[in-house]
C-alpha cells in the first residue's frame, strides 16, 4: 500500500458504484464486495488510487461495482495485467479480484508466477468450488464426486489447495476468509493490502443457485485456533491438515517486494545510440 | 591479374561450432563500416543449441542495400563439417571461389557442382603458427585480403572486437597480417571499388532499431516471453529501458506478457511486447481486449516460418493473415511492417504513436531476416515523439470513458486522476463502460472503434513508393530490398517501374494505392508466402490495375535481385 491516505476518510459507501451487480440473491460475492468497500475506507485510500482488477466470471464483475479504477479483462489472466500496472504505477494500490475457476484452473499458472515473483499486489479469490456464470460446472477446488451435466460421475480429480500452493510457490501472505462474516473479511483485507508483497485472501463465498449444499459452510467456518505465522514450515504443515474451514490469517512471510527499478537517473533515449555509432 | 573493381562483393564464411565464424564475420562487417563501405551481416546455423555448425553471410557494397545478392563470391570454410546443408542458402556461381584448409578435406560436392574454383589455405596450420593464433582471424585477414580492404580498418576491427587488448589482440593482429599475405598469394580477387565519402553511420540489427524506436516512440514498459527470433529485441531493450527510466518484466508466458502490458499501459505507461508467430497466436484473444477496452499497446512480430513451431531460426511473411484477421470478433487495429532493417527504427516508433494517439493495439510485423540482419546503414533521423494519448481531465461532469465522438477517440482517464474513474472492459459497454448487451450500444462503439482508424492522418508513411510508368512492383517487408535492387538494374536497361512496398498494412489504403498505381498495366505481387497471403490481401482490400501477377514462395529464402529483374525484362520485350 503507497497511496496518501485522504484528509478524511471516506465511508465504504463512497467506495461503491451505481451499477446493479448481476449476481443471484443470496450469493456470497455481495459480502465481499462489502467487505471490499469497508476495507478500503478503512484504509483511508482514495478511490483514484486503488485499482481493482479481474478476470471474468460471476465475482470478477466486482470492479465495476465500486467507485475504484476497474479493469475487467479476459478469463484468467488478472493477475498479469495486475502485474504490470503495478510494476508500470508502484503509487497505485492494485486489488486482483475473481474466482476459482479463473484463478486457479484457465489462470493457474499466473497463480504460480504471481506468489513467485511477489508483487506488491492483493488478490483476493472468492471461492465457490464451481464455475457459476456457464451455469454449474466443476471447477479445480470442487470435490471428485460432485454430479453435474459436464461430469455426470463427477471428475474424480482431487481437489486443488489454493493456499498450500500459494505458500510453496512464494505468496509472502496467506489468509481465508468466509463471506458470511463480511466485517472479518474486510479486516482481512487491510492486513493484506497492508503487508508487503503479494498477499492471497481466499474467502468462501458460497454459490446458492449451483452449490445449495454450501449453505452449510455458515456452521462449518470457525476461526483458526492458532496465531499467523512467518515459519513457511509451520505454515504448510497447518495447511496440509487443515479442513479448509479455518479462517483468519495463517501465513506472514518476510520475503522482499518485487520492483524493478531503473538504474539511476533516467536518461534521453539518444543517449542509447552511442551503441550503434560506428 | 588486376580486376575490375566491383560494386557488392558477397561472401560468406563457413564451420563448424566453436570456430569462431560469427565473431569473425562480425569483424569484417565492421572492417568494412570503418573502410566506409555499406553492407549487411545475415547468419545461418544449424539446429544445435550451442556449437553447431554456422555460416556468416556478408555482402558489402558501396551502397547501402538490405538485400542479399544473386550469388555469392567467396565461400570460405575453417572445416566443412556438415556445412554442405546451407548450400541452398549459399548460391554459387563458375566464378565463385571456394577457400577452404586442405586439412578438412574437400569442399562438398553441393558447393563444387556450381564450377566454383578451390583455392586452399592451411588456415589451421597458419593459426597453429603464431602464439593464441585462431584460423577464423587468419580466414579474416584472407577475406580482407581478397576484398582489398585496407589492413587498418582489419586491424582497427580487431582492435575493437578485442577491447581489453593484451594477447588476444595482438595474437588476432597477426593472424590477420597472415591471412593478407596469404590472399596476396592466391590467385583470385574481389577488390571492392573506392568507398562513398564517410559519413556517420550505424551498425546496428532490425532488432535492436525496433526496440531503440520504440523506446523513441515513449515506450517505457515491457513484458518479455522468450523467443527466437525476438529474444534479442527483449534482451536490448532489458537494461536500455533502466536507463531511461523504466522496466521490463519478464513474465511466465506469452499470454501474460500481453497482460502485463495492458496493464501497465491502463496505468499510462506506452507499453509494448515482442514476439514471433507461435507467441502471437497466444496473444490474439488479448489484442481483442486491446481494442474493445482501448488500452495502447504494441506488439513487435518478429516473423519466422510457420506454421506452428515451423524453423524457430529462419524468415518468412507468413504471419500475415493472423496480423490483420487473427482477432475475434470486428477488431480494428493498426499493422505495419518495416521494409528496411533501418525501417524498423520508424516503424516501430510510429506504431507506438499510432497505438498512443488512436488508443488501440498495432502489431509490428518484421521478420527473422531483418531482425538478426546487422547492417552498416545512414544514421537514422529520429526525434523522441511527443506523448499522445488523449487525456482526460480530472473532476470532469458526467465523465464518460468510451464516449461517442466524431474521431472515435474519447478522452481516458489515468489512474490516480480524481474524479473520473471508469473499469474498462472487455464486454461491450455502453459509453460509460457499462456491460451493455444492447444492440444499439454494440453499434455505437463498433462505429467508434471503426472511426479511429479512419480519423489518423497516415500522410506519405502508408508506402514507399519509387519510380514510374506502366510496370509495378507490390510488395513489403524484407523482400522491398531485392526488389529496389532490380528496379536499380531495370533503370540501367533503361525499362520504367514502380516500386510500392506498403508500410501500412491495416488499415488499408484504396484511394492511395490507386492513386500510386495510376496507369499500371501490370502489376508483380512479391512476397515470402506459400499461400500468397499479401496477394489475397490485396485482392480483398484493394482494386488493382490491368494484369496482376503473383511471385511467392515460401521462406526461408530470401528473393534474389535477379528473379524480378528478369520479370521487369520479359514485360519490357515487345
Amino acid at each position: 500500500m503507497n497511496a496518501p491516505a485522504a484528509a478524511s476518510a471516506l465511508s465504504a459507501q463512497a467506495f461503491k458504484s451505481e451499477v446493479k451487480p448481476v449476481w443471484c440473491p443470496g450469493c456470497g460475492d455481495f459480502s465481499v464486495l462489502s467487505a471490499i468497500t469497508k476495507a478500503l475506507s478503512m484504509l483511508e485510500l482514495r478511490p483514484e488510487n486503488v485499482a481493482i482488477v479481474s478476470g471474468i466470471g460471476c465475482s470478477s464483475r466486482i470492479p465495476a461495482y465500486t467507485s475504484c479504477y476497474g479493469f475487467h479483462g479476459v478469463h484468467g489472466r488478472a493477475l498479469p495485467v495486475a502485474t504490470g500496472l503495478k510494476v508500470a504505477r508502484p503509487d497505485l494500490t492494485v486489488l486482483a479480484t475473481g474466482g476459482d475457476g479463473d484463478g486457479y484452473s484457465i489462470g493457474g499458472n499466473h497463480f504460480l508466477h504471481a506468489c513467485r515473483r511477489n508483487a506488491d499486489i492483493t488478490y483476493v479469490v472468492m471461492d465457490n468450488h464451481v464455475y457459476g456464470m456457464t451455469k454449474g460446472q466443476p471447477s479445480p477446488t470442487t470435490e471428485p464426486a460432485w454430479p453435474s451435466k459436464l461430469s455426470p460421475q463427477g471428475t474424480g480429480l482431487r481437489e486443488f489447495h489454493p493456499l498450500v500452493i500459494a505458500l510453496a510457490a512464494g505468496a509472502n501472505f496467506i489468509a481465508r476468509g468466509f463471506s458470511g462474516d463480511p466485517n472479518g473479511v474486510a479486516r482481512l483485507i487491510v492486513q493484506a493490502i497492508r503487508h508487503p508483497g503479494f498477499s492471497f485472501v481466499e474467502v468462501l463465498s458460497p454459490c446458492v443457485t449451483f452449490r445449495p449444499d454450501q449453505r452449510s459452510w455458515k456452521e462449518m467456518a470457525r476461526p483458526a485456533a492458532v496465531e499467523a505465522t512467518d515459519d513457511p514450515a509451520r505454515a504448510a504443515r497447518r495447511l496440509m491438515t487443515d479442513d479448509g474451514f479455518n479462517i483468519g490469517v495463517l501465513y506472514t512471510g518476510k520475503r522482499k517486494p518485487y520492483a524493478p527499478t531503473a538504474t539511476g537517473a533516467a536518461q534521453q533515449p539518444s543517449a542509447l545510440e552511442k551503441g550503434f555509432e560506428l | 591479374m588486376n580486376p575490375t573493381p566491383l560494386q557488392s562483393v558477397s561472401l560468406a564464411l563457413a564451420g563448424s561450432g566453436g570456430a569462431g565464424v560469427m565473431t569473425a564475420g562480425n569483424m569484417l562487417l565492421e572492417a568494412a563500416a570503418l573502410a566506409g563501405y555499406y553492407g549487411l551481416m545475415t547468419r545461418t546455423s544449424g539446429p544445435q543449441i550451442r556449437g553447431g555448425e554456422a555460416a556468416a553471410m556478408l555482402r558489402l557494397a558501396t551502397f547501402a542495400t538490405d538485400s542479399q545478392d544473386d550469388r555469392f563470391q567467396v565461400l570460405a570454410a575453417i572445416d566443412w563439417q556438415n556445412v554442405g546443408r546451407f548450400a541452398a542458402e549459399l548460391p554459387l556461381g563458375p566464378d565463385s571461389v571456394l577457400v577452404g584448409d586442405p586439412a578438412q578435406g574437400e569442399a562438398p560436392e553441393a558447393f563444387t557442382r556450381s564450377g566454383a574454383r578451390f583455392l586452399p589455405v592451411p588456415f589451421k596450420a597458419l593459426a597453429k603458427s603464431i602464439s593464441g593464433g585462431w584460423p577464423n582471424m587468419v580466414a579474416l585477414g584472407v577475406l580482407g585480403g581478397l576484398l582489398g580492404l585496407a589492413p587498418a580498418a582489419l586491424e582497427g576491427a580487431v582492435r575493437k572486437a578485442t577491447r581489453k587488448g593484451g594477447e588476444a589482440m595482438n595474437a588476432g593482429i597477426a593472424a590477420v597480417r597472415l591471412g593478407l599475405a596469404e590472399a596476396a598469394k592466391l590467385e583470385a580477387s574481389f577488390p571492392l571499388a573506392a568507398a562513398p565519402a564517410a559519413a556517420r553511420r550505424w551498425l546496428v540489427t532490425g532488432n535492436e532499431a525496433a526496440g531503440f524506436g520504440a523506446l523513441q516512440g515513449g515506450v517505457r514498459f515491457v513484458a518479455a516471453y522468450p523467443i527466437t527470433p525476438a529474444t534479442e529485441l527483449l534482451e536490448w531493450m532489458a537494461p536500455a529501458l533502466t536507463k531511461v527510466g523504466g522496466a521490463l518484466v519478464q513474465a511466465e508466458d506469452e499470454l501474460a506478457s500481453i497482460n502485463m502490458i495492458l496493464g501497465a499501459s491502463y496505468g499510462g505507461v506506452p507499453s509494448l511486447t515482442a514476439t514471433s508467430g507461435p507467441g502471437l497466436a497466444l496473444m490474439t484473444e488479448a489484442l481483442g481486449l486491446g481494442v474493445a477496452a482501448e488500452v495502447p499497446i504494441v506488439v513487435v512480430d518478429v516473423m519466422r516460418t510457420g506454421p506452428s513451431t515451423g524453423i524457430a531460426t529462419k524468415t518468412e511473411q507468413a504471419d500475415l493473415n493472423i496480423a490483420l484477421y487473427g482477432l475475434h470478433g470486428d477488431a480494428p487495429h493498426v499493422v505495419v511492417a518495416p521494409n528496411s532493417v533501418a525501417d524498423c527504427l520508424a516503424a516501430t516508433q510510429w506504431a507506438v504513436e499510432l497505438a498512443e494517439s488512436l488508443q488501440l493495439p498495432a502489431i509490428v510485423l518484421s521478420d527473422q531476416y531483418f531482425g538478426q540482419a546487422r547492417a552498416i546503414v545512414e544514421r537514422p533521423r529520429s526525434e523522441p515523439s511527443a506523448p499522445s494519448r488523449l487525456l482526460a481531465q480530472p473532476d470532469t461532469p458526467d465523465y464518460k470513458r468510451y464516449r461517442v465522438t466524431e474521431s472515435g477517440v474519447s478522452p481516458v482517464a489515468i489512474p490516480g486522476a480524481r474524479g473520473i474513474t471508469y473499469t474498462a472492459d472487455g464486454l461491450e459497454h455502453n459509453e460509460k463502460g457499462t456491460p451493455s448487451s444492447q444492440p444499439a450500444d454494440h453499434l455505437a462503439q463498433m462505429e467508434k472503434r471503426g472511426r479511429k482508424l479512419a480519423s489518423a492522418d497516415y500522410a506519405e508513411r502508408w508506402a514507399t513508393v519509387e519510380g514510374e510508368g506502366e510496370f509495378a512492383v507490390l510488395t513489403w517487408g524484407s523482400c522491398t530490398g531485392p526488389v529496389r535492387e532490380a528496379f536499380e538494374r531495370a533503370r540501367r536497361d533503361g525499362i520504367k517501374a514502380r516500386l510500392v512496398s506498403l508500410r501500412l498494412l491495416s488499415p488499408a489504403q484504396p484511394d492511395r494505392l490507386r492513386d500510386a498505381l495510376r496507369g499500371v498495366k501490370r502489376t508483380l505481387v512479391v512476397e515470402q508466402s506459400f499461400s500468397g497471403q499479401f496477394h489475397r490481401y490485396l485482392r480483398a482490400e484493394y482494386e488493382l490495375p490491368g494484369e496482376v501477377h503473383s511471385l511467392r514462395r515460401p521462406g526461408p529464402l530470401p528473393f534474389h535481385p535477379d528473379e524480378i529483374h528478369r520479370k521487369l525484362l520479359e514485360w519490357s520485350r515487345p
